[in-house]
C-alpha cells in the first residue's frame, strides 16, 4: 500500500531540478577547467613540462569520465522519472560488467603507468656528478640554505652551536676547516641551465619545501638527508613555501628562490660571502 | 501478508544460521537447543575469540614491524642480557595451558572439583607468571636497563608489558569462569572455559613468538 | 509460539525496567545505536562550528570573536581547530554514525537476529567511544589548549612536546590518550559486528541475499578490526616517546628554537606515518562503505529496480577492502620513502578505483529503467553517487606520485577528502536518516524541509569544495592559518572569500536538518510498517520495533533483498520473508 504516491508532475519538476543541476554543475566545472583562472604557473624546468603534460592527459580522462557519469546521472534521473510507468527487472549484465571493469583497468592502470617515467626522471635518476649541491635546511619557522664554497664540501654541524638569535641559526662550527667557507643564506639562489642538486634536511620537525615553478615538493624529514635535483631554465624570482603542517609558524615560513645568469648568480654569492 | 508464523516453520525458527545455503530440518547452531529462541550458539563465541585474537594479533603485529624496522634501520641498537627467569616464566606460562586443558576435560566429565582445582592451579600459574615478569623487570632495572636506556630495552618493556596486560585480562577472564553465576547466563561454563582456553593458548602462543623475536634478534 | 523445552533458562534479555537501564547502560542494539546517533550529531555540529571559525579566520583574520581570549585568533588557536574538526569529524561523525550508529540499529534486523551477538560488549564499545570523545574533547580546556599537529599528528611534531609549540603539551597528551580509547571501543563494535553476521543469521538469509547495507557493515568491520589494532600500538608508542623519554619516533641531533634536544635519537618520523597510514587508508574506507550500501539499497528501494549486478557490488566492495591495506603509501609519496615503494602504492591505489567506478557503473545501471521516486532518501542517494564520481576522479590525480608533486599539501587535496568523506559519506548518512527515521521512531521526518536541506547541502558543498581543487592547483599549501605569509597566495584570497560564504550558508542549512530531526522525534507524521514498500526485513515489524525486534518470532528469508518489479507480480516489490506460497499465490 502506497502512502506517498507522489505525481508525475511533481516527479518531473524535481527531476528536472535535478538534471539542470547536474548539468549546470557540470557545466561551470568543465568551463572552469578550461579557462583556467585559477593555475599552475608556467614551469621552469623540463620535468615541470613533463609533469603538466602528465596532469593534462590525467586531466582529459577524468574530464570524460566526469562528464559522462554525471550527464548519465541527470540522463536516467530525467528518463526514469517515475510518470506511471513499471520499471524493468534485470539484475544485471555480465557482459557489461566485463566490458568496464576491463575498460577501467586499462584506462586508470595505464594512466599510472605512463606516469612512471616523469616520477623516474625526479627520484629514480641520481644528480649527475658535477652537480652543484645546496643543503636546504628547514626549522621552525624558517629556511636557510648552505652552500658549500670553493672546497666542494659542507663543514661540521653542531646541534650544540645553534644559535640562531646570534646569527648560527645551523649550528655551523666555523673552527672546522671545511666551514670556514660555507655561505649561509636564508635565500635559495641558482644559477640558470645548471642541474643543482638539493639536500633537504630538517632541524626539529618535518617541513617541506616547495616550489611551485619547479613543480618539485619534498619533506624535510628530521634524521634523514633526503636528495633531489633540477635545472631550472628561466630565471627570476618565485616563492618558495613550506608544504608540511610544523607548528604556528607554518604559514609564515617563505623564502625565495633566485634564479639568477652565471654571471648574477657569481655576483649573488659574492654578495653573500660578504654577510657571512 | 509479509513476515513468518513460527508454527509453520517449527523446524526452522530461532537460531541463528551461518552457512552459504539456507538451513534444512533442525540442523541446530551446534549448540544444545536450549534456550527460548534466543540463545547466542557456541560457535557466536568461538567466532567471537577468534577475531580478538586477530585484533590482538594485529596490534603485535604493528609492534613487531616497528620493531624489525627500528633494529635494521638505526644505527643505536645496542643488545643486552635478558633476565633468566623469563624461560622459567615460559615454562609457567606452558604448564599454565595444559593444567586449562587439563581443567576443561574435568568439567567435560563432570568432575567439577577436579575442574575448580586445576583451574585454580591454571589461575595461580598466571599470577605466578605475571609475578615472573615483575621480577625480570626488576632485574633489568638492577642491572641499569630502563625503558628509555636505549631502543632495544624500549622494545622489550613495550612487548612484554603488553603482553603480560593481555595476561591480566586473560587472569580475569579464568575468573570469571570460575565465580560466575552460570545458570542464570545464555551460555554454559564450558563454553566459557573453552572461549578462555583459546585466549588463553593464543597468549602462550604470543609469547613464545616474543620471546623467539626478543632473543634470537640479538 | 514455538514449542521448545525452556531448560529454565531466561530469554537473551528480558525488556529493561528502569530509566537507567532501558535508556543509559541499555543492552538493546537499538537504544545503543541510537547513542552513537547522538553523539555522531553532537560531534558534527561541534566540528561544523570549528569549521565555521576558521573559514572566518581565514577570511577576516583580525576580526575580534568574543569568546577568544585576546579577541583575535592566534595561528596556534586556528591550528588547534583544524586538528580538533579533523580529529573529531573523522572518528566521532564518519567511523560512528554509519557503522555503529545505523549498523548496530539494522544490522540484527535486516539479518532476522534479536539483537548482537554479544549485548554488554555493545554498550561498553558505546560507552567507551563516549570517553574517548570526553577526553579528546578535553583538549580544548586545558592551560595551553587543544593539540595544533593536525588529525595526523606527524611526529616530532605530536611526539616532542610543547617546546614545539602550543598546545603540544597536556593537549596532544590528552589527544593521544583520548584516541587510543577510542580504538579499543571501536575494536569491540567490529568484533561484534562480524560476530553477529557470521553466526545470527536468520534461515535462509545465506551471504548472498543479504542486504547491501549488511554487505556494507561486514566489510567495514573487518577493515576496522585489522586496521584500529595497528593505530592503537602507534598511539602506545607516541604516548611513551612524549613522557616517558624512548624514541621510536623522533630522531638525534633535533634543536628546537636554539634548545637542544638530548634525551631522544635513533627514531624514525616516517615509522609513525607507515603506521598511522597503515591504519588510515583503511580507516578512509570505513567512512564511505556504509556509504556505499546504503546508496545501493535506497537507489534499488526507490527506482523499483533490483541493484544493478549485486553480486559485481558485493565483489568491489571486498576488492575495496582488500587493497584498501595495500595503498597506504599513497599518502607519504613526498614523505622520503623510497621512490620506487611509491610507484609500486601508486599502481595499487590506481587499481582500487577500478572497483569503485564498478560501483559507481552498476549504481546508474540500478537506476536505468526504473521508476524513480524523489523522497529525500533518494535525492541524497543520487547526490551521494555524484559527489562520489567527483571526488573519486581527483583521487586519480593524486595517486600518480609525479602529479602528486605539485598537489600534493595543497587544497587539492583538501577538495578530494572533504568530497568522499566530508560529503558523500555525510549524504550517505542523511540517506540513511531519511529513510530510516520512520522506522526508528515511527514518524517520518518531514519531506518539505527534508528537501529544502538537500537543496542548499547539495548545491553547497559543490560551491565550497569545487573551487579548492583550483586553489591547490595554483599552488596554495594545506593548513595555513593566514594567506598572508606567501605573496602568492593574496591573488587567491577572492577565491577563499567564496568559499566561506558558500561554507557558512551550507552549514547554517544545517540547522534545517537537525530541526526536522527534532520536530520529527516531538511530532512527526505517524508511519506505518512498510511506508516505503521496501523489501527487508525491518519493513515487517512495527516502528519503532518492539524491544527484542521480532517478538519471538526469527522470520525465514526466500529470497534476495531486492527484488522490485517482478514481472507478474501483483506488487512491484516483494518482502525477503514473504512465504513462498503467498507469492505463487499473487502472481498472474
Amino acid at each position: 500500500m502506497q502512502k506517498r504516491k507522489p505525481s508525475s508532475a511533481g516527479s518531473t519538476t524535481v527531476a528536472a531540478a535535478l538534471a539542470v543541476f547536474l548539468l549546470a554543475f557540470t557545466g561551470i566545472t568543465v568551463y572552469l577547467f578550461i579557462t583556467k583562472p585559477w593555475w599552475f604557473p608556467k614551469p621552469i624546468t623540463e620535468i615541470g613540462i613533463l609533469i603538466d603534460s602528465q596532469f593534462h592527459r590525467t586531466l582529459i580522462i577524468t574530464g570524460v569520465v566526469f562528464v559522462l557519469a554525471q550527464l548519465g546521472l541527470a540522463w536516467v534521473i530525467f528518463k526514469y522519472r517515475d510518470h506511471g510507468q513499471k520499471a524493468e527487472y534485470f539484475e544485471g549484465n555480465n557482459f557489461f560488467e566485463v566490458v568496464w571493469t576491463l575498460a577501467t583497468i586499462v584506462l586508470f592502470v595505464g594512466l599510472g603507468l605512463y606516469a612512471e617515467s616523469a616520477w623516474a626522471q625526479v627520484h629514480f635518476q641520481p644528480a649527475q656528478a658535477g652537480d652543484l649541491q645546496i643543503e636546504v635546511t628547514g626549522q621552525q619557522f624558517t629556511w636557510n640554505f648552505r652552500y658549500p664554497g670553493p672546497d666542494g664540501k659542507f663543514g661540521m654541524l653542531k646541534p650544540s652551536m645553534v644559535s640562531a638569535s646570534t646569527g648560527n641559526a645551523l649550528g655551523l662550527d666555523r673552527s672546522d676547516p671545511e666551514a670556514k667557507d660555507d655561505i649561509v643564506s636564508p635565500i635559495l639562489g641558482v644559477p640558470v641551465n645548471r642541474e643543482v642538486e638539493l639536500l633537504i634536511r630538517s632541524q626539529d620537525v618535518t617541513h617541506s619545501f616547495f616550489v611551485r615553478e619547479l613543480r618539485i615538493k619534498q619533506d624535510a624529514v628530521p634524521g634523514m638527508i633526503i636528495h633531489m635535483h633540477f635545472t631550472a631554465t628561466q630565471t627570476g624570482e618565485y616563492d618558495l613555501a613550506c608544504a608540511e603542517l610544523c607548528g604556528l609558524g607554518h604559514y609564515k615560513m617563505s623564502s625565495k628562490l633566485k634564479v639568477m645568469s652565471d654571471a648574477d648568480f657569481a655576483e649573488w654569492i659574492k654578495v653573500q660571502v660578504a654577510n657571512q | 501478508m509479509p513476515g513468518i508464523v513460527a508454527e509453520e516453520l517449527d523446524l526452522h525458527v530461532e537460531r541463528g544460521f551461518g552457512g552459504g545455503n539456507p538451513p534444512r530440518g533442525n540442523a541446530g547452531g551446534g549448540d544444545d537447543g536450549r534456550g527460548g529462541g534466543r540463545s547466542i550458539p557456541r560457535r557466536a563465541y568461538i567466532t567471537g575469540i577468534t577475531l580478538a585474537v586477530a585484533a590482538i594479533m594485529m596490534f603485535f603485529m604493528a609492534l613487531t614491524s616497528s620493531y624489525i624496522v627500528r633494529k635494521g634501520t638505526g644505527t643505536d641498537w645496542q643488545a643486552f642480557g635478558m633476565p633468566r627467569v623469563l624461560w622459567a616464566n615460559t615454562v609457567i606460562l606452558l604448564l599454565s595451558s595444559l593444567t586449562l586443558e587439563m581443567a576443561r576435560r574435568q568439567l567435560a566429565r563432570g568432575e567439577i572439583s577436579a575442574f575448580r582445582n586445576l583451574w585454580a592451579l591454571t589461575t595461580g600459574l598466571g599470577l605466578l607468571f605475571v609475578g615472573g615478569q615483575l621480577v625480570a623487570w626488576h632485574q633489568l632495572r638492577a642491572a641499569g636497563v630502563y625503558l628509555s636506556t636505549n631502543p632495544s630495552s624500549s622494545f622489550f618493556y613495550v612487548f612484554t608489558a603488553a603482553h603480560a596486560v593481555h595476561v591480566l585480562g586473560g587472569i580475569f577472564a579464568l575468573l570469571f569462569v570460575a565465580f560466575r553465576s552460570w545458570q542464570r547466563s545464555r551460555t554454559t561454563q564450558a563454553i566459557g572455559a573453552e572461549v578462555a582456553g583459546i585466549y588463553w593458548h593464543f597468549l602462550d602462543g604470543l609469547w613464545v613468538f616474543l620471546l623467539l623475536l626478543l632473543s634470537l634478534g640479538r | 509460539m514455538v514449542s521448545h523445552a525452556d531448560g529454565g533458562h531466561e530469554h537473551v534479555h528480558a525488556a529493561p525496567t528502569g530509566w537507567i537501564r532501558k535508556y543509559i547502560f541499555s543492552l538493546d542494539h537499538k537504544v545503543i545505536g541510537i547513542q552513537y546517533f547522538l553523539l555522531a550529531l553532537f560531534s558534527v555540529f561541534l566540528g561544523m562550528t570549528l569549521s565555521v571559525l576558521m573559514r572566518i579566520h581565514l577570511v577576516w583574520p583580525n576580526i575580534h570573536l568574543p569568546f577568544i581570549s585576546g579577541g583575535v585568533m592566534t595561528p596556534e588557536q586556528y591550528l588547534a581547530l583544524l586538528t580538533m574538526h579533523g580529529s573529531i569529524m573523522v572518528f566521532m561523525v564518519l567511523t560512528t554514525a554509519p557503522q555503529s550508529g545505523f549498523g548496530n540499529y539494522f544490522l540484527p534486523i535486516q539479518i532476522g537476529a534479536a539483537d548482537m551477538a554479544f549485548p554488554v560488549l555493545n554498550m561498553l564499545s558505546f560507552w567507551t567511544t563516549f570517553v574517548s570523545l570526553v577526553v579528546m574533547v578535553c583538549a580544548f580546556f586545558v592551560e595551553e589548549g587543544a593539540p595544533i599537529s593536525g588529525w595526523t599528528a606527524y611526529t616530532p611534531l605530536s611526539a616532542l612536546g610543547k617546546i614545539v609549540g602550543p598546545g603540544q603539551g597536556t593537549g596532544q597528551t590528552l589527544w593521544v590518550i583520548g584516541l587510543a580509547i577510542f580504538c579499543a571501543a571501536s575494536l569491540m563494535g567490529a568484533l561484534n559486528f562480524i560476530a553477529t553476521l557470521i553466526d545470527l543469521r536468520a534461515p535462509g538469509l545465506s551471504l548472498m541475499r543479504m542486504p547491501l547495507t549488511c554487505w556494507s557493515w561486514f566489510i567495514t568491520a573487518i577493515l576496522g578490526l585489522l586496521a584500529f589494532g595497528v593505530l592503537l600500538a602507534a598511539c602506545a608508542l607516541l604516548l611513551l616517546d612524549r613522557v616517558a623519554g624512548t624514541s621510536f619516533f623522533i630522531p638525534g641531533g633535533l634543536v628546537v628554537t636554539d634548545q637542544v634536544i638530548s634525551n631522544h635519537s635513533g627514531g624514525s618520523p616516517l615509522l609513525w606515518q607507515h603506521l598511522f597510514w597503515f591504519f588510515g587508508h583503511p580507516e578512509v574506507y570505513i567512512a564511505i562503505l556504509p556509504g556505499m550500501g546504503v546508496a545501493s539499497h535506497v537507489l534499488s528501494t526507490f527506482a523499483r529496480k533490483p541493484v544493478f549486478g549485486y553480486r559485481a557490488m558485493v565483489y568491489a566492495m571486498c576488492g575495496i577492502g582488500f587493497l584498501g591495506f595495500c595503498v597506504w603509501g599513497h599518502h607519504m609519496f613526498i614523505s622520503g620513502m623510497s621512490p620506487y615503494s611509491a610507484f609500486a602504492f601508486s599502481i595499487m591505489t590506481m587499481t582500487i578505483g577500478v572497483p569503485s567506478a564498478i560501483k559507481t557503473f552498476n549504481w546508474l545501471g540500478t537506476l536505468w529503467g526504473g521508476k524513480i521516486q524523489f523522497t529525500t532518501a533518494m535525492m541524497f542517494a543520487l547526490g551521494f553517487v555524484s559527489l562520489f564520481v567527483t571526488g573519486g576522479l581527483s583521487g586519480l590525480f593524486l595517486a600518480q606520485p609525479s602529479v602528486d608533486l605539485p598537489l600534493h599539501d595543497t587544497y587539492f587535496v583538501v577538495a578530494h577528502f572533504h568530497l568522499i568523506m566530508g560529503v558523500a559519506a555525510i549524504f550517505g548518512i542523511f540517506a540513511a536518516t531519511y529513510f530510516w527515521f520512520p522506522k526508528m521512531f515511527g514518524k517520518f521526518l518531514n519531506e518539505s524541509v527534508g528537501k529544502i536541506h538537500f537543496w542548499l547541502t547539495f548545491a553547497g558543498v559543490y560551491c565550497i569544495f569545487m573551487p579548492m581543487h583550483f586553489l591547490g592547483i595554483a599552488g596554495h599549501m594545506r593548513r595555513y592559518s593566514d594567506l598572508s605569509g606567501v605573496p602568492y597566495l593574496s591573488g587567491l584570497m577572492g577565491v577563499q572569500y567564496f568559499i566561506s560564504i558558500a561554507a557558512f550558508i551550507t552549514i547554517g542549512a544545517q540547522l534545517l536538518f537537525l530541526g526536522n530531526f527534532i520536530a520529527g522525534l516531538w511530532g512527526g507524521k505517524k508511519a506505518g510498517v512498510n511506508p516505503w514498500n521496501a523489501t527487508t526485513l525491518e519493513w515487517t515489524i512495527p516502528s519503532p520495533p518492539p524491544h527484542d525486534n521480532f517478538a519471538g518470532q526469527i522470520p525465514t528469508v526466500y529470497r534476495g533483498a531486492y527484488e522490485f518489479s517482478v514481472p507478474g507480480e501483483a506488487q512491484d516489490f516483494i518482502m525477503q520473508s514473504a512465504l513462498p506460497s503467498e507469492v505463487e499465490r499473487q502472481h498472474h
